[in-house]
């Protein structure tokens, strides 16, 4: 699914800063991965390459056996919508609109027609238990509803890979408990998913911990989630 | 682009901030509210001014003799002459940028006293003698019976034609005039017919409603003056240019009765179209005016809309960044931009249109009701055209405000959405 060979990123700052430095990672499809390291190690940047948010200087990035590189504005749109969930820390979720508006925007950006997209956003919310809060804002709803909305909307539009940047990050662990329960059963349907993070708890929940260090991969570890115990919080 | 969904985009953006919206579009609706209120008040003075010189031939000149002012061939200065007849046929001959000429001969009124009678009633009027070809050069509105014709110049009838207001002073407008003779200076004219001025500030020798008109002929014959006349008229041919033409006769005349060809002083006239002329510039002038303080305006309020669109796409930057990592291209997001400031832009110049062009209909109405001595001011509305190049600059507007925002916005990548904490 994912194929990273050697990929290197500079930030030119005021001081320009060598955040990758030749990055080699293969993920299959199906996978469930977590990338965990110090703040600062490059984590965010890798994911956001990965999401096609932000370019690289050097390697190659293969997504779903397409090549990744000096994409245009539009080609990039349609990789995102078409292949690539987000779920965010910040949930970015738009403040205007309803949660149901907001699980079928990707939709409409696919020019879904508005009967067809309210009808799966709704199916999705029903999905995560939210059919009730369907017509209502972000603002109206718990850290962890408007983070099952946001899940509803990286996966409303079906796609191959799910990128998450520290999803539980702003959820307290009982919350945080639920997500992840979450994000494992859609990584059940087949769906590959990568998740940043920095609690050793929610990487214990994936089968792949990718350990970034000063912008290289130190480590790999293999791990068996169904190991751990669920009747423990993870924090 | 303007479908249902994108409406529905649209709107709730610009309802999200309903004041600032409110404030943004009021800069649009107030340029093309004043643009409107500016063009209807021109074209009300210009009708206005107008009115008051409506059926006058605007292309035409008059000519009235002088005593000479220099000694030529023999001739002692200050020599008194006339024009006559055989001077009219030549200048129809010769001068072909004449395309109308018209011989007058006038009769002033007699120091105030009563000179029209019908029966005992009486008025005080001026009279003149014209050809038919008069009523080319200052056309009225034919009220009874008919205007001067070739007959009664040929047989120098003593008929007359006789302004609307002599008509309702002498004769009484319970009666029917044709047929009824009047005496005028003494002498008994039948009435053929009864005009009307189409304007009330012409005045050759008195305004047409209050004159008495004979065939030249007629008069020519009452007052002994063989077949000279008082003063001519004349209109300029297409694609002649009135003051060439104006020399052109005068040369004629001067030729035709041993004047010499420096003195100017032996004609006075007035050229009506280099009036009307200035008369075109000065309204082209106003509307040019117009049109730049009210573009300068509405410019002002697209200047508005496009500054506050810029900081709403600013504190947008986080929704429109997430919007790019949903799947939104660039396309979308300047089609929507540019939509939401059109939108907002036409919303707001419809009303101000509609307003404006409301406000100055009531005015209108106002202003043609009043009856006035002097009209100065006529009509103030803007016409169809004016309205439509309104909406057309409305759209062009909208869509001048919505570039640099549209630029900015598509300016935001997805990873500025993430970034932005
Ligand atoms: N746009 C940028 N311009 C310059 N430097 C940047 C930029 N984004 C990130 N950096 C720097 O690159 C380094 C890696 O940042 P990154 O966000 O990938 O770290 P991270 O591993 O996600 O950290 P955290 O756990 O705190 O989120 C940091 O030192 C950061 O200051
Ligand atoms: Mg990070």
């Amino acid at each position: 699914m994912i194929k990273l060979n050697n990929i290197n990123k500079t930030y030119f700052g005021a001081q320009p800063l060598h955040v990758l430095k030749g990055i080699n990672l293969d993920v299959e499809e199906g996978e469930l991965v977590s990338i965990m390291g110090a703040s600062g190690s490059g984590k965010s940047t890798l994911l956001n390459i990965l999401g096609i948010l932000d370019n690289y200087d050097e390697g190659d990035y293969y997504l779903a056996g397409q090549l990744v590189k000096n994409l245009s504005e539009n080609q990039a749109a349609e990789f995102r919508n078409k292949l690539i969930g987000f779920i965010f820390q910040s949930f970015n979720l738009i403040p205007f609109k309803t949660a149901l508006e907001n699980v079928a925007l990707p939709l409409f950006y696919q020019g879904v027609n508005r009967k067809k997209r309210n009808m799966m956003a709704m199916e999705y919310l029903e999905r995560f238990g939210l059919k009730e809060w369907a017509e209502h804002y972000p603002n109206e709803l718990s850290g962890g509803q408007k983070q099952r909305v946001s899940i509803a909307r990286a996966l409303v539009t079906s796609p191959k890979l799910i990128l998450a940047d520290e999803p539980t990050g702003a959820l307290d662990s009982k919350t945080s408990a639920e997500v992840m329960q979450i994000l494992r059963e859609v990584n059940a349907t087949g769906i590959t998913m990568v998740i940043v993070t920095h609690e050793r708890g929610i990487a214990n929940l994936t089968r792949k911990i990718v350990h970034l260090k000063d912008g290289i991969i130190e480590s790999i570890e293999e791990n068996d989630p169904d190991k751990m115990d669920f009747t423990k919080e993870i924090k | 682009m303007f479908d249902i969904d994108s409406i529905t985009e649209i709107w709730q953006t610009i309802a999200r901030n309903k004041t600032r919206s409110l404030l943004t579009a009021f800069g649009v609706f107030w340029g093309i509210f004043i643009l409107v209120i500016l063009l209807a008040c021109g074209n009300g003075f210009d009708k206005g001014l107008r009115s008051n010189i409506e059926g006058f031939s605007t292309n035409s000149a008059f000519l009235i003799p002088s005593n000479t002012t220099e000694a030529y061939k023999g001739y002692q200065k200050d020599r008194f002459w006339q024009p006559d007849m055989s001077d009219i046929e030549a200048i129809k001959k010769t001068l072909h940028g004449v395309s109308v000429v018209s011989p007058i001969t006038s009769q002033w009124t007699y120091n105030g006293e009563n000179n029209v009678f019908y029966g005992t009633k009486g008025g005080n009027f001026s009279m003149k003698g014209v050809l038919p070809n008069y009523n080319e050069i200052d056309r009225c509105k034919i009220l009874y019976g008919r205007f001067i014709n070739e007959t009664d110049i040929a047989e120098a009838r003593k008929v007359c034609v006789i302004g609307k207001k002599v008509y309702e002073d002498v004769i009484g407008t319970d009666k029917h005039p044709l047929g009824l003779m009047i005496k005028a200076n003494g002498i008994y004219y039948q009435v053929v017919g009864v005009v009307q001025s189409y304007n009330d500030k012409v005045n050759i020798n008195g305004q047409t409603n209050e004159t008495v008109i004979l065939p030249l002929t007629t008069m020519q014959v009452a007052y002994h003056t063989g077949d000279k006349f008082d003063f001519l008229m004349f209109t300029t041919a297409r694609g002649y240019i009135s003051k060439d033409v104006q020399e052109e006769v005068k040369t004629l005349l001067r030729e035709r009765h041993d004047i010499a060809p420096t003195d100017e002083g032996a004609f006075m006239c007035f050229d009506f179209e280099e009036m009307f002329n200035m008369f075109e510039y000065l309204f082209l002038g106003i509307k040019i005016l117009i049109w730049i303080v009210g573009i300068g305006t509405l410019l002002s309020g697209v200047v508005g809309v496009s500054n506050i669109m810029l900081v709403t796409i600013k504190e947008r930057t986080r929704e429109i960044g997430v919007r790019r990592a949903l799947g939104a291209k660039p396309a979308v997001i300047i089609r929507q931009v540019m939509a939401e400031s059109l939108l907002l832009t036409i919303l707001a110049g419809i009303v101000g249109l509609v307003l404006g062009v409301g406000i100055m209909a009531v005015v209108s109405g106002f202003v043609n009701n009043t009856p006035s001595e002097d009209v100065m001011f006529l009509d103030p509305q803007i016409g169809f055209g004016a309205a439509i190049a309104a909406t057309v600059i409305i759209v062009l507007s909208g869509l001048l405000a919505g570039v640099l925002p549209a630029m900015r916005a598509v300016q935001i990548k997805a990873i500025d959405a993430i970034r932005e904490e």
